[in-house]
């Protein structure tokens, strides 16, 4: 491939430090209006800084500038079609920003009587029952910042349930195919992760799980459907084999989308769910945060939730509903982070969920599966389905997984070779090289908010990678050509790290 | 088709045709019958968006925020101003809208702010590895808990009484997974007791736990404090409030391990508690057990500049079971939204706002301190934040003050027992010289009416600069 450099691969990268000139400005603060002793008379010189910290100096329509220029080197859901498996990259409406915008909302302190905050209570006890109806379980905490501060959460449920009914279990079973979070959750929760394999059919493998199942048990993990985009037919089992030895059943909500409105982890035998604001409710990624992982628990659950909780109690004489925060849990695991949590993203979600409705959701939930399942056929045909076999053959949910082991053995291009190659077709790869067990895994996620036109967009790109890979490997091998850089060096900045500006 | 999907009904047809099936119900048929939801949710039906809004805006409409009473709330969160370009630059799609960063090519921008964020960080605490940022203050003490477990491999922790109520409730959840014993120290004039912490710190401690300024605005002395860490081979763990750090000698100069803490006031908003992030800063030694995400510099394949998740190796998509943390999802747009507004403050602008917040602090605490029925609560040295005893029962009064507009501060008796009479002030630099008279006043008339009605102890303050309520007066 002849290489010539782009406009943007030629503006070279500069940090905002380097634009940095002694003596400009942007901030223009108030005058003090107070007397001005030297600090010195206020503080003791001891617990006083010597020289400020070198922040850069740069006046505003730079700073402006630089920002503005960053953006464009990154690429976003906005720009293009994001089909990155198990992230649900679905649209971020703008009225939800708007309304996270307003003063009531985004000046609102935390610490503010709750008496003066009754309609962010109700906010978020509005969205505590949305949710609490979607996942089939009575009992909702909106406290966990993300993912897996809720699979913290639960592991921590877990643990208080078993030690009130005076047991000590020491292990958490989750399958191969879970997301790497669980079993660093498990640890952190003080128990043990023990795996369980995956059957020909991308589900539990019950003999193992049976195998592994033992009264030292205290949880279960389980992603519904799995990171396949596989519904687990023998849920019901598995749940009555889990809670015959009395431990308790965890569900990664991550993959919620596929399900909403159309089956219920409550239902499926759930104790414990979270739920990723940030991808089923639209909560924009913001280039990795902020999110909620708010979780639904059973009956059984709920004496632990954290604290505080927000509650309507019932029986006030007269005047309308009140809302306030319940700190008196004696049995709560106690906080897992300061205040109520992530509000603004409450707000956010429940615009979407108030947008779309029961009926909208339910329908989010079949277009993803439908957009998944046209996906999928569509890369069964051609040369994507002789290269890129999908991993289980077999209708999925909201994503799928394809293997490119063929295309690396007859071909010489790895999976990591197509998904760079996806950047200079103007794409985001789908998630690659996950789940462990499928070899040189893509996994495919286009969520419901993508056109037809879109996914025929991206079968046909693949197409076109995978013909001139036939003709010529070495391009899929040396790509991306024009993305801001090309292929980084990781294992420097691993071996070497620099993780800040030298500014001596 | 509902607001935000596109497939028409024609779409639906041609894309069932290719998959081969007659309708998406054939796709639900491997969820098992009698676990299909076979009514629909027991939600309203969606809503048009103007509608939307409106609910929302009247949700709004029932909080008092800090547009509508002057706000001297703190512990923790404060009412600075956020600047225009913050908004601006948040807001844009190409930051607003993308995943983690896992695709380093066409994410340079996230990763070269998060490198900027980190430099900035570094430069504030004066330790020389920042990550990219975690969830929150609290949570973030409770991570540097499991960090100090494993490069000690002991697991009990010495904590003043002056972290954060929050941090330390949220270090006692976490402790009971990582199997964590906690000893509190307690405050002596509002500062920890240095005796105390040096008799509690042992050599089975693989941590102290500071916060400074701490949660009675108190400005701890960390060096000498940190001592009794460094002796017996405990890290050295400071909470701190980034605003403060243009004017306090940093944690990095001070011994300290790990500096961290609640990132709010840098360029983020309120929200009622969140979204904000946590800062998470430390030594070289810890780099690789430090939590979450680090981008670092690198070169591409022909030799330009490129930025990449660094030291990935550490993380639970990596590692698995063995990672340093689970944290995957962290707050990566509010940690842009504070790296905007330190660029836009700037190295002077930073230390000036530091000075401003010492000098008006020092009025309000001086200013109230004249008043009848209200005296210090400690002596210590305060930045922007200080503690208060009141003649007057506290809900009283912040209700009196709250009918005039103002929310006067954070009763302190929601987590001291011991200081029930106790109000936590918070000043930014949007509280104005006439702000602060005017709460002086609110609370002054505020705590004479209710001491009046209900005396509950002796201010100890001598008569002659401050006459004893009515009745006590008679009495006497």
């Amino acid at each position: 491939m002849a290489l010539s450099e782009t406009p943007m691969q030629r503006e070279r990268a500069r940090t905002i430090f380097e634009k940095s000139k002694a003596g400009r400005r942007a901030a223009v603060l108030p005058e003090a209006g107070v007397p001005e002793p030297p600090l010195e008379e206020l503080i003791p010189a001891k617990l006083l800084r010597d020289e400020p910290p070198r922040l850069p100096e740069i006046a505003e329509p730079e700073i402006v500038r630089h920002y503005n220029r960053l953006s464009r080197r990154n690429f976003d859901l906005d720009s293009g079609f994001y089909p990155l498996g198990s992230c649900t990259m679905k649209h971020n409406p703008r009225l939800n920003e708007r309304v996270a915008a307003l003063p009531g909302h985004a000046r609102l302190h935390p610490a503010q009587d709750p008496r003066r905050a009754q309609g962010a209570l109700e906010l978020m006890w509005l969205l505590q029952e949305s949710l609490a109806e979607i996942c089939g379980l009575p009992h909702v905490s909106l406290q966990p910042s993300a993912g897996s501060h809720g699979e913290l959460a639960g592991l921590l449920l877990t643990r208080a349930f078993h030690a009130d009914r005076g047991e000590e279990r020491t292990k958490v079973l989750a399958p191969d195919t879970a997301h790497g979070t669980n079993p660093a959750s498990v640890t952190m929760a003080g128990y043990e992760a023990v795996k369980v394999a995956t059957n020909e059919r991308g589900g539990v493998e019950m003999d193992d799980l049976r195998a592994k199942v033992s009264g030292e048990v205290a949880c279960l993990m389980l992603t519904n459907p799995n990171t396949l985009g596989l519904f687990d037919e023998n849920i019901a089992e598995i749940a009555a084999l889990i809670h015959e030895v009395g431990g308790t059943l965890y569900y990664d909500g991550a993959n919620l989308n596929a399900v909403m409105g159309k089956s219920r982890p409550g239902d499926m035998g759930f104790d414990i769910v979270h739920v990723n604001l940030h991808k089923s409710f639209s909560q924009p990624h913001g280039g990795g945060g902020p999110g909620a992982g708010p979780i639904a628990v059973s009956e059984r659950i709920e004496p632990f939730l954290p604290r505080p909780q927000v509650v309507r109690p019932t029986g006030e004489n007269g005047g309308g509903p009140f809302y306030d925060l319940d700190h008196d849990r004696p049995k709560s695991i106690g906080r897992l982070r300061g205040f109520q949590g992530n509000f603004g993203v409450f707000v956010r979600s429940y615009a979407y969920i108030l947008s779309l409705g029961a009926d909208g959701l339910a329908e989010a939930s079949e277009t993803a599966v439908l957009n998944a399942n046209y996906l999928k056929a569509r890369l069964a045909q051609g040369r994507s389905g002789k290269h890129l076999p999908v991993a289980f053959d077999r209708h999925c949910m909201h994503e799928f997984v394809l293997s490119g082991k063929p295309m690396k053995r007859e071909l010489g291009v790895a999976t990591l070779d197509l998904a760079k190659r996806l950047l200079d077709f103007g794409f985001h790869p789908p998630t690659v090289y996950f789940p462990l067990l499928v070899e040189e895994a893509l996994m495919v996620e286009p969520t419901e908010t993508e056109t037809k036109e879109s996914l025929d967009a991206f079968a046909d790109a693949i197409e076109e990678i995978l013909a001139e890979a036939e003709d010529d490997p070495g391009i899929a091998k040396q790509a991306p050509y024009t993305t801001p850089v090309r292929r980084l060096d990781e294992v420097k900045a691993t071996r070497r790290p620099v993780v800040r500006q030298p500014l001596d | 088709m509902s607001r935000y999907t596109s497939a028409t009904p024609a779409d639906r047809a041609e894309m069932l045709a290719t998959i081969g099936v007659d309708s998406v119900a054939d796709l639900f048929e491997q969820v098992p019958e009698p676990l299909r939801l076979n009514r629909p949710l027991a939600l309203e039906q969606g809503l048009g968006e103007a509608e939307v809004y409106e609910r929302l805006a009247a949700l709004a409409e029932r909080n008092s925020d800090a547009e509508e009473q002057v706000c001297f709330l703190g512990a923790g969160m404060y009412d600075h101003y956020v600047p225009a370009i913050v908004d601006a630059i948040t807001q844009r799609s190409e930051f607003l809208t993308p995943y983690t960063p896992y695709q380093p090519e066409i994410s340079q921008g996230g990763l070269q702010a998060m490198f900027e964020f980190q430099t900035m960080m570094s430069e504030l605490t004066a330790l020389p590895v920042s990550t990219a940022g975690l969830y929150e203050g609290p949570s973030s003490v409770a991570s540097a808990g499991y960090l100090a477990i494993g490069a000690t491999g002991r697991r009990r922790f010495v904590v003043s009484r002056g972290l954060h109520p929050h941090s330390r409730e949220t270090l006692t959840t976490y402790s009971q997974g990582y199997d964590a014993e906690i000893a509190e120290v307690g405050l002596e004039d509002g500062a920890t007791d240095a005796t105390a912490l040096a008799a509690a710190v042992d050599d089975d401690t693989a941590a102290v736990f500071l916060q400074s300024p701490n949660f009675l605005g108190a400005v701890e002395d960390v060096e000498a404090l940190g001592a009794a860490a460094k002796e017996h081979g405990a890290l050295l763990i400071v909470a701190v409030d980034a605003m403060t750090l243009g004017v306090l000698r940093p944690p990095g100069e001070c011994g300290a391990d790990v500096a961290l803490g609640e990132g709010q006031p840098l360029g983020n908003r309120l929200d009622f508690g969140g979204p904000s992030f946590g800062f998470f800063c430390g030594t070289e030694e810890l780099m690789r057990k430090m939590p979450g995400r680090i981008a670092g510099e690198t070169d591409d394949v022909d030799g330009r500049r490129g930025f990449v998740l660094a030291l990935q190796t550490r993380e639970q998509h990596i590692r698995r079971e063995k990672a340093t943390h689970n944290i995957c999802t962290a707050q990566a747009l509010n940690a842009l939204a504070a790296t905007v507004h330190l660029a836009w403050l700037g190295r002077e602008g930073f230390r000036e706002l530091g000075e401003l917040l010492v000098r008006r602090t020092a009025y309000a605490r001086e200013r109230l301190a004249a008043l009848d029925g209200i005296e210090p609560l400690h002596g210590a040295p305060v930045v922007r934040e200080f503690a208060v005893r009141l003649d007057a029962p506290v809900d009283r009064v912040l209700e009196r003050c709250a009918e005039r507009g103002i929310a006067a501060g954070y009763p302190l008796g929601r987590d001291y027992s011991e200081y029930e009479d106790g109000l936590l002030i918070a000043i930014t630099e949007r509280r104005s010289r006439e702000q602060v008279d005017a709460l002086a006043e609110a609370l002054g008339a505020a705590v004479a009416a209710e001491c009046g009605d209900f005396p509950i102890h002796n201010s100890g303050k001598s008569p002659q600069t401050k006459p004893q309520p009515p009745q006590t007066q008679e009495i006497g």
